[in-house]
């Protein structure tokens, strides 16, 4: 396959989806990768590069549904590293720099809290992705406990962590309405239904850590149509350095 | 000037259901919840475990070596405890 | 480990009567755990000995870190970043290690970011095109698995039930590498360049990580009697070097070594002389990454400062809201 320019996919309904849910997680898993050797402790360390292989794994999953789906005799690296920006569809909470350790922490239990829930429906459902769900139900429950009691040690633990998990709770509740886009495909439950259980999660956590919750203003969209946040083509390159430079190589 | 110590736990694993839980290392956290965790993400990436248990260092009481004699020498006579003490007919099979 | 409670019993090395007792058990192969007595000198050089390899695993992490958010295919991020987890990991295991020895992590990591202890000189080359992550699996790893498994029987227990855990874990990590390196050198052009030119750059400074030559090791003789260190450096580079070449020449890589040459009499690999003037001056901390390494663990150190405070504080408030309830 001339594997030397980038890669449209035709995005059947259930490609859309699978590609929406792959990239979620390869770029969230990516962010958190970025830690490695950088962690405030050793145990933390290790626990990180855990969450991002998790993640990694369910995107490795979903891509290769997306390639049925597509029927193109794709490959999971054809998705993950031939795509341009524009054609990436992942949310643009996933997307946002790790800034410090508050501020992932709080981007992965808000991203948590949603997609456990969701899991959860898909699992119980007869969506196509729900052999997935079923195995990434398991990994998200851990992810949401986890993130969630950081979220809670860093809000209730000394006045400099509270302030910098306010401000991360702030920065990044903007990021939070797009993940209720209404889906009404069929193939998967709607996040506009998970809402609730959202919700429940989050003021459960958010209060024990006595965080306060940002007003609902506007919301920021448009990862799911491909316009990102700027800096998001720099983790592309970055990504993809490796594939683009050696057009077609095997590795 | 060396920062507050993280206190420390010792980690141990039940490998399988049948088997009593075994020391296999420690992790240092604030407190039990995370600890726990972390003993999980350190200590059972290759499956090793299916129950965990994290215990705070400082809760365990050991044994002077130094008494080694007084607390386990006196138990090396009572050859009578163990089975071949016992002589029995080699007729009689396995006993 | 179950043992930091326990003060060391302070000895006078070599008049302590104690001393022949312990040198006994250790003759017979005995194992010496962490509340036993032993000799001030044991107990420093384990300390030393285990700090730095924690040190090395951590510090390690760095020059493959640098390349996990670039690895080639998900299969590559995925076995990459599972490998330098583990290195984490190693170094966590040899931490508590030396814990039980009467340090804490906090001293060890502070002599670590304060420039007085050591790590493997190895981490401070730089990790320039993906083939080096082949080259590190490979050769690194390898190199390290030689050093590693004696140690495995090392006479201190914990170091020894450590060392067990780690080489059991670590036998994937030199396959990872070699499968990239297999993987390049049968690919393109520009491929097989890279899989060389990581090799030219790293054969040398692994075989300066068995350390300087035996006869001028300060440190053998007394970790030779102790049964902490159970080969010598020369001996295990000997073995490195005869088990490495044919993996090279398998998949068609050569090492950057005129002088290399099989010595069918003796049937080994011999070869040229090493640039022990380069080991010297890197270990003494001019290198390619020395001062890149040790401001990145700097870095992670002061800006996780605020965390670990946090999470001790809320833990403080837990427990005290416990008690008040």
């Amino acid at each position: 396959m001339p594997a030397t320019t980038s890669i449209v996919v035709a995005e059947s309904p259930l490609a859309r989806l699978a590609l929406g849910r792959a990239d979620d997680v390869l770029i969230l898993g990516h962010r958190l990768s970025e830690w490695c050797g950088h962690a405030p402790m050793l145990e933390a360390e290790l626990s990180i590069a855990n969450l991002a292989l998790d993640l990694i794994g369910q995107a490795r999953a979903l891509y290769a549904l997306a390639a049925e789906a597509e029927g193109a005799g794709r490959s999971e690296d054809d998705f993950a590293y031939l795509r341009d920006e524009r054609g990436y569809r992942n949310l643009l909470l996933v997307e946002q720099p790790n800034g410090d350790f508050a501020r992932t922490m709080v981007r992965h239990f808000l991203y948590s809290a949603f997609i456990d829930p969701w899991w959860r429906a898909t699992a119980a459902s007869n969506s196509p992705l729900a052999d997935i769900a079923r195995k990434a139900e398991k990994e998200s429950a851990y992810h949401l406990r986890h993130a969630g009691e950081w979220v809670v040690r860093l809000g209730d633990g000394t006045a400099e962590s509270h302030r910098r998990a306010q401000d991360a709770l702030d920065f990044l509740w903007p990021y939070t309405g797009e993940m209720f886009a209404p889906d009404s495909s069929g193939l998967a439950p709607d996040p506009a239904g998970i809402r609730p259980r959202w919700e429940a999660n989050v003021a459960a956590v958010l209060a024990e850590a006595t965080l306060t919750r940002p007003d609902d203003g506007w919301m920021q969209e448009g990862g799911r149509e491909g316009r990102h946040s700027e800096q998001f083509g720099r983790l592309l390159a970055e990504l993809q350095h490796m594939a683009r430079s050696h057009p077609g190589a095997s590795w | 000037m060396t920062e507050a110590p993280m206190p420390l736990w010792e980690v141990f694993i039940r490998s399988r259901a049948g088997l009593a839980h075994r020391h296999v290392g420690s992790v240092h956290a604030p407190d039990a919840a995370m600890a726990l965790q972390s003993a999980r993400d350190v200590y059972t990436r290759r499956g090793e475990g299916l129950s965990l248990w994290v215990v705070p260092s400082a809760a365990i009481t050991a044994s002077d070596p130094a008494e080694k004699d007084m607390m386990f020498e006196p138990t090396a006579s009572k050859i009578y405890r163990h089975p071949s003490f016992y002589d029995v007919p080699d007729d009689v099979g396995h006993m | 480990m179950y043992t930091q409670g326990l003060t060391p019993q302070a000895s006078e090395d070599g008049n302590d009567p104690r001393e022949a007792a312990f040198q006994a058990r250790i003759d017979a192969e005995d194992r010496i755990e962490p509340n036993d007595w032993m000799p001030d000198s044991y107990r420093r050089t384990l300390i030393r000995q285990i700090g730095q390899h924690a040190h090395s695993e951590i510090v390690g992490m760095l020059p493959e870190g640098n390349w996990i958010t670039r690895a080639p295919s998900l299969r590559r991020k995925a076995a990459l970043l599972a490998k330098v987890q583990d290195e984490g990991g190693h170094g966590l295991y040899l931490y508590a290690a030396a814990e039980t020895l009467g340090i804490s992590r906090e001293e060890m990591v502070e002599q670590l970011l304060a420039g007085k202890a050591r790590y493997s000189s190895i981490f401070n080359y730089p990790t320039l095109t993906w083939a080096d992550i082949g080259a590190i699996g490979w050769l690194v790893d390898g190199a390290a698995i030689m050093n590693q498994i004696p140690l495995c029987r090392c006479s201190y227990g914990p170091y020894a039930r450590a060392m067990i855990r780690i080489c059991k874990e670590e036998s994937f990590h030199q396959r990872q590498g070699y499968e990239i390196m297999c993987a390049l050198a049968r690919g393109t052009p520009a491929q097989k360049d890279m899989a060389q030119d990581a090799l030219n750059r790293w054969w040398w400074p692994c075989l300066m990580m068995f350390g300087p030559p035996d006869s001028e090791s300060q440190h053998s003789d007394a970790s030779m009697r102790w049964k902490i260190k159970r080969f010598t450096n020369d001996g295990l580079r000997q073995k490195f070097v005869d088990a490495t070449v044919p993996q090279a020449h398998l998949i068609g890589l050569s090492m950057p070594d005129p002088d290399l040459r099989f010595n069918e009499a003796t049937g080994h690999w011999e070869f040229g002389a090493i640039d022990w003037a380069e080991f010297r001056r890197v270990l003494a901390g001019d290198g390619p990454c020395n001062r890149e390494r040790l401001a990145a663990r700097r870095a992670a150190h002061a800006d996780g400062t605020w965390v670990r405070e946090a999470a001790l504080a809320h833990a403080a408030k837990r427990r005290a809201r416990r008690e008040a309830a």
